[in-house]
Order: C-alpha cells, then structure tokens, then sequence
C-alpha cells in the first residue's frame, strides 16, 4: 500500500498579538493527536524545527502594515497550496486598523521619540487586500474548535462548517436573556458573526464584535436602536470601531456617524 | 585573531519576532544586539479617545499569552484615576484569575518553549517522543491554568468578563468548586514540576541583578503592593516613572528599560522570587529549599525552576480563595468616572507591566503609557547573553548560538508586547 504523506503546514505571523498563533498550542488534549497527523514545518512561536516549502496549508495570523510585510505575503502565498488567515488582525485588519481613520505620522510621533526610524504603513490591512486567500477564519481571538474544524476541512478536501449567520442564533440556543432587550445594553450581537459561543451576552455584558460583521449585517438599524438606547453619535462611532473596524459593513457605519 | 558572528535571525519558541547578533573579535565580545522587529502597532496612540471602560478590552490584544496582567494593570490604573478601591471578594477575584494565567502561561513556557533546549530537542512535540508522560503533564497544568481563567474570564484567550470595578459576571461557589479537584491534581504536578526542573543540567552564569518587583506587606504580589528593588528602591507604583527609563542606546534603536540612577535591571519570576520568598507558601517554600534554590536566584538558567515553584504557589493561592469565597452582591462596584491621572502595575508571568493613563471628567482616555515586561528586561537580556559568550567563548558555534537562545528564552520574552519597539537595522559587516 502506498504510504499517505502527511500535509505540511507552515504558520506565519505579521502585525498581531499572536494569540490566534497560540490558539494551535491552546488545542491541549488535541495537540499531540494533530502533531501526528500533519507535519508542522514552520511554526517559530513553537519549534525552531524549519522545513522547507511548499507548504499544503499555510495559516496566517495578523495584518499587513509594513512594506517589508506586504512584500512577504506574496512569497508565502507562492510556497503555499492553501492559504487560511486567521483572526481579526489577518481578516480585517485588527485593532491597529484604528489608525487608518487616522493620520499615521500623529500616531508615530505620539508614541515614538525618533519618528524617523519607523517604517510603516498609512494603512492597517487585511491578508486578502494583497493575496488570494482561500479561507477567512474570524474571531479575535479565533475559536480553537473553529481552527481545527478548518484544517480537517482541508485536509480532507470538503468545505469548513463554519456558519456565517449571527451571534444572536447563539445566544437563543443557550437561552440566554437579551441584554440589549432586558438591560439596555448596547450589543452588537445582531450584526456580528458567530463562533465565540456568544460568551460576553452569557456573562451579562453586550457583544463588542471581536468576529467581526456576519453575513449581509443590517448595521444601520442597530445604529438607529442603539441612538434609542440615548448612545452619542461618538460613542456609537466607537462601538463599530473596534477589532474589526476595518471590516466594511463596520467602516461604512462609523463613517456615516462620525460626520 | 579569533573573529566570528552568531546570529539568529529569527528566534523560535518565543512569542512575537525577535532576532540577536553577537560579535566575537580577538577572543572578545565585541557587541550583541538583542532586536525587536515586531511592527508597530500603536496602542498606546489609539488608547487616545476611547472609554476608560474600554481601556482592559484594547490592551488586552497587546499580548495573546498575558492578556489577564493587560486587563488588571489597566484596571487598577483607571480605579486609581477614579479614587475607587476594590476590595473583599472582587480583589480574590482578581488574584484567583491571575493566578490561573500563572499556571497556564508558566506551564506553556516551562514545558513547550524552554524545556525542549534543556533536553536537546527542538520543539515540545519532538520531546514528547522520548518524554511523553511529561508533556503530556504540562498540557494539562496547562489546561487547568486556562480552565481557571475560562471559568472566571469567559475564554482563555482575551477575556471578556474582567471590567473596571471588578467583573461583568462573577461565578457561584458551585461554579468554584468543580476547580478544586483539578487544582489539587495541578498542585501536585507543579511540585513533580518543581523536582524535574532541578535534575536539569544548567549553564554556569550567575549576575549581580538588580531585581524588580511588586512587594505587599502581606502576600506574594499580583495585582498591589510598592515597586521594590533589591538595590534600594521603594516607591509607590505611581512614582514608576521617576525612578525608570525607557532609553534609546547607542548601538540600538529599540526601547530598553534603565534604573535612571543605575542600569539594567531584572522583572520577572527571579525577581520577584528574590525579592519576596518570605511570602510564598510552606509547600511552595520547602520544594524551592528541596530543588537546591536559595532564597535568592542570580543563574537566569534556573528562572525555569523558579516558575515551577511558582505554580506550585498559585495552585495553593488558588486553592485558598475558592475555599474561602463569598459570591459578591454585585460582580462590580461603580466607578464613576473623573477627571484624573491613573497608574497601575501587576506582576504579569514575565514580570512588572506598568501603565498609567489620563483621563477626563467624561472618562476619556486623554494619554496612555504601557511599559510591558519585555521592554523592561531588553538590556538585561543582551548583559546576559554578553556574560554568557564571555565565559564559554571555547563552544562551537551550534553549541553557542543554542545556548545564546536558550539565554533569552530564559526570560520567556513575549515580544508582540513590544507594540511600541522601534525597528532595528543591523550591520552585517
């Protein structure tokens, strides 16, 4: 009988916390099960172990905000047979995207003495702005049950199950109350994507979005309850600017109340 | 005349990109470089008009490994702004959480990161070949530290339930107790932890460091207490800045913390370790005395005996407060905001995390300044590695450059913290 090759996969970081990186070594009672069925040829957060490419997956954590970075996707994606981003920073751009409403030489000079040494970006992007990505995994952080979902979606070669409807689907299904209907809690549960299991509505709090814009999100009618909710036009500014505020839907919305 | 470079340009089992250069000339250290190239990403500039309730939600995405020390340090600096205490159940609250994010984070570095240099073996997988049983242990302390911090925090991975003034949710005595049994199983492998750590054959380097950390009159420090040093100073958390530096050095452009009147100094476990055995727990205690530590730890080699023995404290700790606990009312007390300047320091797993922030009477972040561990122990990294090549300039150059990565990974450098570290360019003459 012929001897299966095992799949390479190679993980790789820009701009990023590096929490979705670790979301592999979160997988603790799965990890060493994983480690047998695919050969881990570049993972620098966890072996100094290299193996060359090309690599079946390639999952990339983090945003382009470097001319170095946007020239180093395009090698990764040449020595990559599928390429997955992962979390916020890599699908939308993440956290530092704030900056992208903003002039980046403010930023600079508020944080850095020598502004001349900073090499950086105007701009906070995501992986697909610059290559062709095969599949988006959302969260910030990503799900763990959601990336190993994906990566044996792949290696055996069927669509991932990953649904794209929102986080109130969620919340109904755990019986949770509403706390934007009982408490007047600003959330954005209703625009959102699910995955995280709609954890910050079960610990009695409003969503903040951290997966981003669902599917088709109707973000102007949660704009218009949240102004019924007696949020500012700042504020309401704020809630669509956060670990995704680079997403579209979310970008057009912060827009159109920061005028 | 003896001249050669050890370089590796992009050091593993860390987390964030980081890279180091050493400079051998006639028989000497002519220069290292420990270098950052994480990409900026400007948190402490976009903290700037956001609500101070956001501020544990945003800087907890500084780090995927230490979100909970972002969260309590930007916590305790915004409850100091606003002249609002918390105390009683919500503080064990806080310490229990901390000290599941010990466990997890100690036993991530201890088992996956830096035993594998100790064994001789390239990652954590490849150890489990020959050493399955002990990995096999540490996942689990591991998932126990992480199950802590889900149960408390929501995920493990940025938590969602710790907010300015306690919690969003705070869980029931039943809730607590399903951790007890698991924690007695986690304390009892943190102290197998403590036994195989010393059996290690370990480097011969010992330092004269100026140790750095948080000290409380009455517990071993997580979230309170003076900023202590083991060469004098004593200070209120809100005088940091008068007695630290972040500086640029001549050979580098990247931040590097100082003692404004000395040099390099030392946060993390073997500072805190040095500087407040007296407080750990008798168990905790007796297994450090068993494992050939002294109170005082100067060979940075041995910081992964020291963190073993730190789990075994936080097991305790945590054992303790569930004990003890008495669900709240409330899971927060209000903090209104004013208008204010706030500091705040924790022990994050690898060390002091200071931040401080101003804020205005409608509670909007006006400035914030965030001065994470591994800034603080940049320099200390490179006198390390300095001494180290010093001392063994006879090794090969694999054995070198191995040992050299093994030295900084001692400290556990959590380098996507360096949000704000400049970009350094090296001369490869």
């Amino acid at each position: 009988m012929a001897r299966i090759k095992k799949p390479k996969i190679a993980v790789w970081k820009f701009a990023s916390c590096d929490g979705c990186q670790l979301s592999l070594l979160e997988c603790e009672e799965e990890l060493l099960a994983i480690s047998e069925a695919v050969i881990i040829a570049y993972f620098p957060e966890a072996t100094r172990a290299i193996m060359k490419g090309p690599y079946d997956i390639s999952l990339v954590e983090g945003s382009i905000t470097t001319p170095h970075d946007a020239e180093r996707i395009h090698k990764i994606r040449r020595i990559s047979k599928t390429l997955i981003t992962i979390g916020a920073c890599a699908t939308a751009g993440g956290i530092q995207a704030i900056r992208n409403f903003k002039d980046v030489k403010q930023f600079i000079a508020a944080v850095y003495a020598h502004p001349e040494y900073i090499e950086t970006l105007n701009k906070s992007t995501p992986i697909a702005d610059h290559v062709f990505v095969d599949f988006e995994l959302r969260g910030c952080p990503i799900s763990k049950f959601q990336l190993v979902e994906v990566i044996n979606a792949y290696l055996n070669g069927r669509k991932p199950n990953i649904p794209n409807y929102s986080v109130c689907m969620e919340c109904k299904r755990k019986g949770n109350v509403c706390v934007m209907v009982a408490t007047g809690q600003p959330c954005l549960g209703p625009v959102t994507q699910a995955g995280c299991g709609a954890i910050c509505p079960s610990y009695d709090r409003g969503c903040y979005s951290c997966f981003g814009p669902k599917e088709t999100p109707n973000t102007a009618s949660l704009a218009q309850w949240f102004e019924k909710l007696n949020l500012s036009r700042k504020d309401i500014v704020r809630a669509f600017r956060g670990f995704n505020a680079f997403a579209e839907p979310f970008r057009k919305e912060s827009e159109t109340y920061e005028k | 005349m003896k001249s050669k470079i050890i370089k590796v340009d992009y050091l593993a089992r860390v987390e964030g990109e980081g890279r180091f250069f050493v400079k051998i000339k006639n028989d000497a250290v002519a220069d290292v470089k420990f270098s950052i190239f994480e990409p900026p990403r400007f948190f402490e500039a976009f903290l700037r008009d956001r609500r101070f309730t956001e501020a544990p939600d945003i800087t907890a995405r500084i780090c995927g490994i230490c979100p909970i020390a972002y969260q309590m340090s930007s916590v305790h600096a915004m409850e100091m702004a606003c002249g609002v205490k918390v105390d009683g159940p919500l503080r064990q609250l806080r310490r229990l959480i901390y000290c599941g994010e010990w466990i997890e984070s100690h036993a991530l570095h201890v088992y996956m990161l830096h035993a594998p240099d100790f064994l001789g073996y390239e990652d954590a997988i490849q150890m489990a070949k020959d050493y399955p049983d002990l990995v096999k242990q540490g996942l689990k302390l591991k998932k126990i530290g992480n199950d802590l911090v889900i149960l408390l925090g929501g995920r493990e991975i940025h938590p969602i339930s710790v907010r300015v003034g306690g919690f969003y949710r705070v869980p029931t005595k039943k809730e607590l107790r399903t951790m007890v049994e698991p924690l007695k199983w986690a304390l009892e492998a943190a102290l197998e932890t403590v036994k195989v750590t010393a059996t290690l054959t370990f480097p011969d380097l010992e330092r004269d460091y100026e140790f750095v950390s948080l000290s409380h009159p009455d517990e071993y420090p997580f979230n309170e207490g003076r900023v202590v040093s083991s060469k004098g100073i004593d200070i209120e958390v809100s005088e940091f800045l008068n007695h630290f530096e972040e500086i640029h050095v001549e050979h580098s452009t990247s931040l590097q913390g100082k003692v404004i009147e000395r040099d390099d100094y030392l946060a993390g476990p073997m500072a805190r370790y040095s500087n407040n055995f007296e407080k750990l727990t008798p168990k905790a205690k007796k297994a450090a005395k068993e494992s050939g530590l002294g109170k005082v730890c100067n060979n940075p080699f041995k910081s992964i005996i020291v963190r073993a023995v730190e789990m075994v404290f936080a097991c305790e700790e945590a054992l303790r407060i569930i004990k003890q606990y008495e669900m709240p009312e409330k899971p927060y007390i209000e903090v209104p905001p004013r208008e204010g300047i706030g500091h705040g320091c924790s022990e994050a797993p690898r060390g002091l995390l200071y931040h401080r922030y101003k804020i205005d009477d409608g509670g909007n972040i006006l400035e914030a300044r965030i001065i994470p561990p591994t800034s603080q122990n940049q320099k200390a990294i490179e006198k390390d590695l300095c001494a180290f090549v010093e001392k063994n300039l006879h090794l090969s150059d694999e054995k070198l450059t191995w040992h050299c990565e093994q030295a900084i990974r001692n400290y556990d450098p959590c380098i996507s913290c360096s949000c704000h570290f400049l970009k350094l360019k090296i001369d490869r003459s």
